[in-house]
């Protein structure tokens, strides 16, 4: 049966319940010191709206869960960003920072032409994943804050960002069948299980990730602009 | 009850498409999901998205030369079935390379049982390769050429294939190595030595 986070469990509960939303409560900025209070004040005493937290976790931790209108109407931007951004920072300044270590000791032991050919394969995605980042970074959420401000910016609209908001998927599941798969035999056994468990990893938060973005963001913006008009 | 199988119509002819989509809404069994008046961008991009169960397309959208290419074409973009509206202006042979036709003047019965029939053929077409496996030596040669960057309708040239032959080993690939994209792909021929760095770069 599906329980649904709610503001008055504790938050050292929450995280008892999934420990995954630990990642999701530091990309708040939530002190890990006031778990043991209810999320309701924890999110006060750090400024944070608790309803946008609790939305966030309960689409981190049910993937089907599907926030009603309500959800979606009762939610702050503001932390709904600060979420994304996190997430981004999360993703470019550590997981993908550990992957690249740990690809690069996983095929050390290979001979040039394949360490190189494996190591192009992981560079050429990551770069994909930067730049998928940066494109939100400097456009859509610049666009979300001056919304925000009551400002009606020219020529961009919520609905173009869904249209382009392209799959970052296929590639890391081409990764995790290569790691899993088709590396030759000198490779650590150990380093590679590392390496398959980070990228399923990475996986799930990218697809839960994409999901705040498309399942909320989204809708919040069209929201958002339509009643300027 | 059996769901609706869902249509896309690709017709020049408002008037057509609409009273196609009608006939075919009535019958019961069919739902159309879209309509294009023209064969663009626009249009490869939503069939791609949604990729209906059968795909009506009069053959006089495109330019005369290009009628025979048609069904590779969209080989290319969805996994439906394609059917030609057979009017004045079809001949023969452009009807051929569909998985059907159906005709202007047809009944509203007649045309839904000639779908039916082109559905029921369609599935029962041999089965997809096994899912895991040695690739064949055909597949090894198609994967080469993937990884040095060939188009599917270069590949089809250098080895005298049709566009669809090559799309269909290129799914087979897909299936059995568990790998998607081209740089994937590449990786894969370079670690089991089918292919060195230097033909990559």
């Amino acid at each position: 049966m599906k329980q649904i986070f709610t503001p008055d469990l504790k938050l050292s509960d929450i995280i008892d319940m999934d420990y995954n939303l630990v990642q999701v409560i530091s990309r708040m900025g939530i002190d890990l010191r006031h778990a043991g209070l209810p999320a309701s004040e924890a999110c006060a005493l750090d400024g944070i709206d608790p309803a946008s937290f609790l939305l966030i976790c309960n689409v981190y931790s049910f993937p089907d869960h599907r926030p009603s209108d309500s959800d979606i109407a009762a939610a702050s931007l503001k932390d709904i960003l600060r979420y994304l951004r996190g997430s981004h920072l999360y993703y470019t300044g550590i997981a993908l920072r550990n992957l690249e270590t740990a690809f690069d000791r996983l095929v050390s032991p290979c001979d040039e032409g394949r360490k190189k050919a494996v190591l192009k394969f992981f560079f050429d995605y990551k770069a994909e994943l930067e730049k998928h980042f940066a494109r939100e970074e400097d456009e859509v959420f610049p666009y979300v804050e001056a919304l925000m401000e009551g400002k009606r910016p020219e020529g961009y609209t919520i609905d173009q960002f869904e249209e382009h908001h392209e799959s970052v998927d296929e590639k890391l599941e081409d990764m995790k069948n290569i790691v899993m798969k088709y590396l030759p035999s000198e490779c650590d056994e150990e380093l590679k299980m590392w390496v398959l468990l980070s990228v399923y990893r990475l996986r799930d938060d990218l697809r839960r990730h994409t999901f705040v973005e498309d399942g909320i963001l989204v809708p919040m913006v069209r929201n958002l602009e339509n009643d300027g008009k | 009850m059996e769901s609706r199988k869902t249509v896309a119509l690709i017709i020049p002819s408002e008037i057509i498409a609409k009273g196609l989509a009608s006939i075919l809404e009535d019958s019961g069994s069919f739902s159309v999901l879209e309509v294009f008046h023209d064969y663009s961008k626009t249009c490869e991009t939503r069939l791609r998205g949604f990729d209906p169960d059968v795909v009506i397309i009069d053959p006089v959208i495109l330019d005369f030369r290009s009628r025979k290419e048609a069904r590779n074409m969209l080989a290319d973009v969805c996994d439906s079935i394609v059917i030609a509206l057979d009017g004045p202006a079809v001949t023969e042979d452009v009807l051929r390379q569909y998985d059907g036709s159906v005709s202007l003047y047809d009944r509203q019965d007649e045309l839904v049982r000639k779908l039916r029939n082109a559905i029921d053929t369609k599935l029962q077409d041999p089965a997809p390769e096994p899912v895991e496996g040695e690739l064949s030596a055909r597949e090894k040669e198609i994967l080469v050429c993937v990884a040095k960057g060939m188009l599917n309708k270069e590949i089809a040239d250098k080895l005298n294939l049709s566009i669809y032959t090559v799309i269909t080993h290129r799914k087979n690939i897909t299936r059995k190595t568990g790998i998607k994209t081209v740089a994937g792909l590449t990786v894969y021929a370079l670690l089991n030595n089918l292919i060195d760095m230097s033909s990559v770069q």
